[in-house]
C-alpha cells in the first residue's frame, strides 16, 4: 500500500541558530570536563613544597646511563629539569568500579543508538520503497 | 537568513584522481609521524610503541579494506556518514558525522598547536623566548580555512605538494643519522630500556599508536568529488597505508635511537628534536620545514573533511539546512568551513596536546567500531552480486572481527590513563543522540535519506 511521505516542519531562523549554538555548547562543556577534573586533582601546594625540599637529582639517581645523560643535555635538560619528566609516571592500577561504569556507558550508548537507528531506518525504507 | 539550502542545485565538482586521494589521506595522517605518536612511548616505553605501531597498523589495514569496499559502493560526500545513512539508520549517521567532525577538528586543533609551538621553539632558540604562540594558532586555522573556502582542487593540490616535501624530510633525516654506518648516530643499545610498565604498558600504548595512521579513512570524504570513486578510493587508500607503514617504522627507528624514552614520550616535536640531536643545521632546518608542512597539510585536509561531514548534516537536515549550502562561485561548503573555525581555535588554545589528540583518537575509534558491524550488515542487506560494488574486500568477515576486537582493546588502552576523556566523550555522544532523536529527527525527510539506486535491503 502506498504511504504518504512524511512532511517535516520548516524550521525558522531562530530555531536554526539555537540548534547550532546548542550543539556548540554541548561540545565545549562536555569536552572541557576532563580539564576541570584535572584541575580538581592538581597536587596541593604542600606537596609542591615537599618536592622542592627533596635532594637534588643526579643522572645516576634518575637511572640514566652516560648516553642517556648526554642526550638529555643536548636537548637542553639538566638533571632537575629531566627529573620532572622522568618522575611523571602513569598509574595503571585499574579501579574496577570505574572500569565497569565506563564499559556500561559504552554498551548503553551503542545499544540505544542501534535500537533507535533500527526504528528510524524502517521508516526510511518504508517511505523510499513503499511509495 | 534562508531556511533551506539556497543553492540546492549546485553540486560539488568532480575533479579528483587517485593521487589527490593519496594526498588527502597521507596529508592528514603524515603529521602523526612528526608529533603525537611518541605519546605511545610515554605510556609504555619505546618497544611498546613499536608493538603498537604494528598492531594498530593491522587495525588500519582492516579499516582500509572495509572502507574501500563500502565507500567505492556508496560514493557520496560525507563518507562513512553516507554509509551509515544507507546501511544502519539516521541516528547512527548523525553520530558518525559527529565522529568525523570531532576527529578532524581536534586533529586540526592539534596541528595548529604544534605548528605554533614549533615557531615558539625556534624563536626561543634564536633568542626570543617570550614569543606568544597563540596568534599563530589563529593564523594557521584561518588561512587554511580561507584556502578551503576558495576551492577543493586548489586546496588538495597544495596538500599534495607539501605532503611530498614532509615525507622527503623523513627520508632525508633517516639518511642523515647514517643508520647502517659504523659512525651511526643511533644508540638503540644504550637507550632502549625494555618495557618500563610491563605488558600493561604495551596495551596502554595502543591508544597513541592510533596516531600513526588516524585519518587515513578520510580519503572517502572526497568520494563525491572523484572522477572515478571506484578506482580512486581503493588505490589512493591502499597506497596511502603503505606509505604510512614505511614512514612510521622509519620514524620509530630514528627517534628511539636518539632520545631517552622518557623525553621522547612527552615531546611535542620529536622529529625536529631528533634533527637537533644530529647536530646538523641543515637537517634541523629541513625538519623544521617538514614538521611545519606536515601540520599544515594535515590541518588543511582536516578542514576539508570536517566541513564536508558538517555540510552533509546540513544538507540532510540533521543539522540546520543553512549549513548545507554550496558557494555559488567556488562550489565549496563555505558555511560549514567557517562554522568549525572557533571550535578548532578554542581547543587548540585550552586543551593540552595529548588531550586534543585523545579526543581525536576516541572520535575515530567510535567510528571504526561502527565500521566493523556496518560492513557485516552491508553484506547481509545486499549480498555480493545484488548491487554493483567498486571493490570487494577479501576474507570477510575476518577483517571486521579483528577490527572489532582491536577497537575494544584500544578503548581499554585509553581507559588506562585517560579514562576521564573517554567518559566525557561518551557522555557527549549520548546527550547528542538523545537530542537528535527527541528534537532534530522531526526535520528529517525520511525517504530522501536513501539516495543510492539499490534494491530494497534484504529483511526490510
Amino acid at each position: 500500500m502506498a504511504k504518504t511521505p512524511y512532511a517535516p516542519p520548516e524550521q525558522g531562523a531562530l530555531g536554526m541558530v539555537i540548534d547550532a549554538l546548542l550543539i556548540l555548547a554541548l561540545v565545549f562543556v562536555s569536552l572541557s570536563a576532563p580539564l576541570w577534573v584535572a584541575q580538581l586533582r592538581a597536587p596541593s601546594t604542600s606537596a609542591a613544597v615537599a618536592s622542592a625540599d627533596a635532594p637534588k637529582p643526579t643522572w645516576e639517581s634518575l637511572g640514566q646511563n652516560a648516553v642517556m645523560a648526554a642526550q638529555w643535555e643536548k636537548l637542553g635538560k639538566d638533571p632537575s629539569a629531566a627529573a620532572v619528566i622522568i618522575n611523571n609516571r602513569f598509574d595503571y592500577a585499574v579501579n574496577p568500579v570505574k572500569l565497569g561504569l565506563t564499559a556500561a556507558l559504552l554498551v548503553i550508548y551503542y545499544f540505544f543508538m542501534l535500537r533507535i537507528s533500527e526504528r528510524e531506518y524502517r521508516e526510511v525504507i518504508a517511505e523510499k520503497f513503499d511509495r | 537568513m534562508s531556511t533551506t539550502a539556497p543553492h540546492h542545485g549546485i553540486n560539488l565538482r568532480k575533479v579528483l584522481g587517485p593521487i589527490h586521494v593519496w594526498g588527502l589521506g597521507v596529508g592528514i595522517v603524515l603529521v602523526g609521524e612528526f608529533m603525537g605518536w611518541n605519546f605511545a612511548v610515554g605510556k609504555g616505553g619505546a618497544l611498546a610503541a613499536l608493538i603498537a605501531c604494528w598492531v594498530i597498523g593491522l587495525l588500519y589495514t582492516c579499516v582500509a579494506m572495509i572502507d574501500s569496499e563500502v565507500t567505492s559502493t556508496v560514493a557520496a560526500a560525507g563518507g562513512q556518514y553516507a554509509q551509515a545513512k544507507h546501511i544502519v539508520g539516521p541516528l547512527m549517521a548523525f553520530n558518525v558525522a559527529l565522529y568525523l567532525v570531532l576527529a578532524y577538528t581536534m586533529l586540526e586543533a592539534g596541528n595548529a598547536f604544534v605548528a605554533a609551538d614549533l615557531l615558539k621553539t625556534v624563536a626561543a632558540q634564536m633568542g626570543h623566548p617570550d614569543l606568544d604562540s597563540r596568534p599563530f594558532v589563529v593564523l594557521v586555522i584561518t588561512s587554511l580555512a580561507w584556502l578551503n573556502y576558495r576551492g577543493v582542487f586548489e586546496s588538495l593540490t597544495f596538500n599534495y605538494v607539501i605532503t611530498a616535501v614532509a615525507f622527503v624530510s623523513i627520508l632525508v633525516l633517516f639518511w642523515g643519522v647514517q643508520p647502517f654506518s659504523d659512525v651511526s648516530l643511533l644508540r638503540h643499545a644504550d637507550l632502549l630500556t625494555g618495557l618500563p610498565y610491563g605488558w600493561i604498558g604495551v596495551i596502554a600504548s595502543l591508544q597513541f599508536g592510533m596516531w600513526y595512521y588516524l585519518g587515513i579513512e578520510g580519503t572517502c570524504q572526497a568520494a563525491e568529488e572523484c572522477r572515478s570513486a571506484s578506482r580512486a578510493i581503493p588505490l589512493g587508500t591502499m597506497t596511502g597505508m603503505i606509505t604510512l607503514v614505511i614512514a612510521a617504522s622509519l620514524t620509530w627507528y630514528m627517534a628511539a635511537g636518539l632520545m631517552p624514552w622518557e623525553y621522547l614520550g612527552q615531546a611535542y616535536t620529536p622529529l625536529y628534536d631528533a634533527a637537533t640531536l644530529t647536530g646538523s643545521v641543515g637537517l634541523k632546518i629541513f625538519l623544521f620545514v617538514g614538521t611545519l608542512f606536515s601540520t599544515l597539510a594535515s590541518a588543511n585536509g582536516c578542514i576539508n573533511d570536517a566541513a564536508r561531514a558538517w555540510f552533509s548534516l546540513g544538507r540532510d537536515r540533521y543539522m540546520p539546512p543553512w549549513f548545507g549550502a554550496v558557494h555559488p562561485r567556488y562550489r565549496t561548503p563555505f558555511r560549514s568551513i567557517l562554522f568549525l573555525i572557533p571550535i578548532a581555535v578554542v581547543f587548540a588554545w585550552q586543551v593540552p596536546l595529548d588531550g586534543v589528540i585523545t579526543f581525536s583518537i576516541l572520535a575515530g575509534l567510535l567510528g571504526y567500531t561502527f565500521m566493523s558491524f556496518n560492513v557485516v550488515r552491508f553484506r547481509q542487506l545486499w549480498p555480493l552480486g545484488s548491487i554493483k560494488r567498486g571493490y570487494v574486500h577479501p576474507f570477510h568477515p575476518l577483517p571486521a572481527a579483528v577490527l572489532f576486537m582491536l577497537c575494544l582493546t584500544v578503548f581499554f588502552a585509553t581507559f588506562l590513563g585517560y579514562a576521564d576523556y573517554l567518559i566525557s566523550i561518551l557522555v557527549f555522544f549520548m546527550l547528542a543522540s538523545v537530542w537528535f532523536h527527541l528534537h532534530r529527527y522531526k526535520f528529517v525527510k525520511r525517504g530522501e535519506q536513501f539516495t543510492m539506486p539499490w534494491p530494497r535491503p534484504r529483511g526490510y
